[in-house]
């Protein structure tokens, strides 16, 4: 089984977010850069699962600078056998989905797996966009995968519940929780992780169709309004005649 | 020129984020002195509600299931190219998040994902968009020549415009419908409200003490008919299942009333709920920071105070009636 792990940078979870250049850049400083969560927990660890169960080999792929590096050694630390680097600032979803795409036609990837979103730009698009370009089958959001033979069965939410699907590889997947459970790198995978081949490729360079202007911060909250325990009713009061709410 | 707007059919309706979709469409739509049309597939017994949100005209895909994303995709271009549509419309709900950037990668399309206000076109075509898991906005130009965009749910309440649209059938080549997934199971739970679509959530953590207190919680969704959520914690030591965590990493939601009962509101979890339109946080703990993110609180036992409003509730409701 040739699994392919895509996998993004993200600021780490617990960031406060805030922007520089006349609120035209994200603020990277002292924001400390993580595997995408999603990417980690559950794309990339059912890959090592499968790959325990059934043999094969798991190769991560990144759209990224030099400066992205340490999460791909992460990614190897976890037991990801190999690593791409499509070198390049990813400008948007669709330019990374096409790099990705023209690195992976050709591979004979079984599958390819994708956290079902970035915790930064919350897009869900480059695993569509992918599938698309390579003209597989895509489930997006999938809690559950299992294999047998040339066949993924999942488990994906839809509203007010759930449906099994099966679909033929090669296909595209994106990760929800469920999947599998995050793992820690031990001190042989951080070892062995250096060593682990990481390929440096050059990006197709195409021109990218949208770029942010500019970021903005919700309207701070008006401040809260306390209710005493002793008067419940008072809330049922405002949440109907004050906010409207019920 | 013309908008097109992709909805599904859940259970033979469009619902809300459908109808959402469609105001928005017509919106981008009359900025462009433009048509609205949409497009529906599978089986949808209300078509003719659809003039009412904003549609001129409404092709029925009657065939055509949103399982395959691929399928769908090919549909849509299909549709787009016939109703020489330039901008393409979604929901960002389940199927929209899967569907859309697989149309925007067929067309060439610069595509925004979680669009919360409509676009503006001052030369340049901007559209405002929720990042970082709720904890800020981006405006996002796009430079193609044709644009998707997939609007965020309960982003906007959905207006009645009382329109008519003309309905017509939308034949697929049968070709086009071989798929290669095939749906073996549909589990759905009478009676649950998706919790991303829900208006009203109520929402519980680690202060519950264990997965048998959630009674009162349950109770309350009841009474106010919500969707019921929990915090991280609790879904990764298995009080509740996965599917319920809202939060960064878990699924992000914007009802228009969230309580929060025992979640002390850590940086991860406000992100998923920030954009709900009231909040409501009761805890023991008054230092606990979900109270600055809320709009109104409660603090003391949720063992307490939640039985005694769920009584106020029951008797609002029933006085309501």
């Amino acid at each position: 089984m040739k699994i392919l792990v895509c996998i993004s940078k993200a600021p780490d979870t617990t960031s406060k977010i805030s922007f520089a250049d006349n609120n035209s850049k994200f603020n990277e400083a002292g924001v400390q850069y993580i595997v995408n969560p999603y990417d980690e927990w559950y794309a990339l660890v059912r890959a090592l699962e499968i790959k325990e169960t059934i043999g094969g080999n798991v190769t991560i792929i990144t759209v990224g600078t030099a400066a992205d590096e340490p999460i791909i050694r992460k990614a190897l630390a976890i037991g990801a056998d190999d690593a791409v680097r499509i070198d390049a600032e990813p400008k948007d979803a669709l330019f990374v989905a096409k790099n990705i795409a023209d690195y992976a036609k050709d591979k004979g990837f079984d599958l390819i797996l994708t956290g079902k979103e970035t915790i930064d730009y919350n897009g869900s698009q480059v695993p569509g966009m992918m599938a698309e370009l390579l003209d597989l089958p895509y489930i997006s959001s999938a809690s559950k995968l299992d294999l047998s033979a040339n066949t993924a069965t999942l488990e994906t939410d839809i509203p007010g519940g759930s449906e099994v699907l099966e679909v033929e590889l090669p296909a595209v997947i994106s990760c929800a929780k469920g999947m599998a459970e995050a793992r820690i790198p031990n001190m042989r995978g951080i070892m062995a992780s250096r060593t682990k081949p990481l390929t440096v490729v050059s990006s197709n360079d195409q021109n990218a169709f949208t770029s942010i202007k500019t970021y903005s911060l919700p309207l701070e909250k008006k401040g809260c309004k306390y209710i005493s325990a002793e008067n419940v009713q008072e809330l049922v009061d405002l949440l109907h005649n004050e906010a409207k709410a019920i | 020129m013309a908008v097109l707007i992709y909805v599904d059919s859940v259970s033979g309706k469009v619902n809300k984020p459908g109808f959402e979709a469609i105001n928005y469409g017509k919106k981008i739509a009359d900025l462009k002195g433009d048509k609205a049309v949409v497009i529906v597939t599978g089986d949808c017994h209300n078509t003719a509600e659809l003039g009412n949100y904003g549609a001129s005209k409404v092709l029925h895909a009657k065939a055509v299931s949103s399982a395959d994303s691929g399928v769908l995709t090919k549909v849509i271009a299909k549709a787009a190219e016939q109703e020489n549509a330039d901008i393409i419309v979604f929901s960002h709900n389940l199927v929209g998040r899967a569907v859309a950037p697989r149309v925007a990668a067929r067309l060439n399309a610069g595509h925004v994902a979680g669009a919360i206000e409509t676009p503006t076109n001052n030369g340049a075509f901007t559209v405002k968009k929720a990042v970082f898991s709720g904890k800020a906005f981006a405006d996002v130009e796009i430079s193609s020549e044709k644009k998707v965009i997939s609007i965020l749910p309960n982003s906007s309440p959905v207006v009645s415009m009382g329109g008519d649209a003309e309905i017509i059938d939308f034949a697929v080549d049968a070709a086009l419908l071989n798929s290669k997934i095939k749906v073996k199971e549909v589990k759905t739970k009478d009676g649950e409200i998706s919790l991303r679509e829900a208006e009203l959530v109520v929402s519980a953590g680690r202060g519950l003490k264990g997965p048998e207190n959630w009674g009162m919680v349950e109770e309350m969704a009841k009474i106010l008919g919500a969707a019921t959520a929990c915090s991280r914690p609790v879904a990764d030591i298995g009080w509740r299942p996965h599917h319920e965590h809202v939060g960064q990493t878990g699924i992000a939601i914007a009802p228009d009333l969230y309580f929060a009962i025992g979640i002390s509101g850590a940086i991860q979890h406000l992100a998923g709920v920030n954009r709900s339109k009231t909040i409501v946080v009761i805890n023991k703990d008054a230092d606990a920071p979900f109270f600055k993110a809320a709009d109104y609180g409660i603090v003391g036992d949720a063992f307490e105070i939640v039985p005694k409003l769920n009584e106020a509730l029951k008797k609002f409701k029933a006085n309501a009636q």
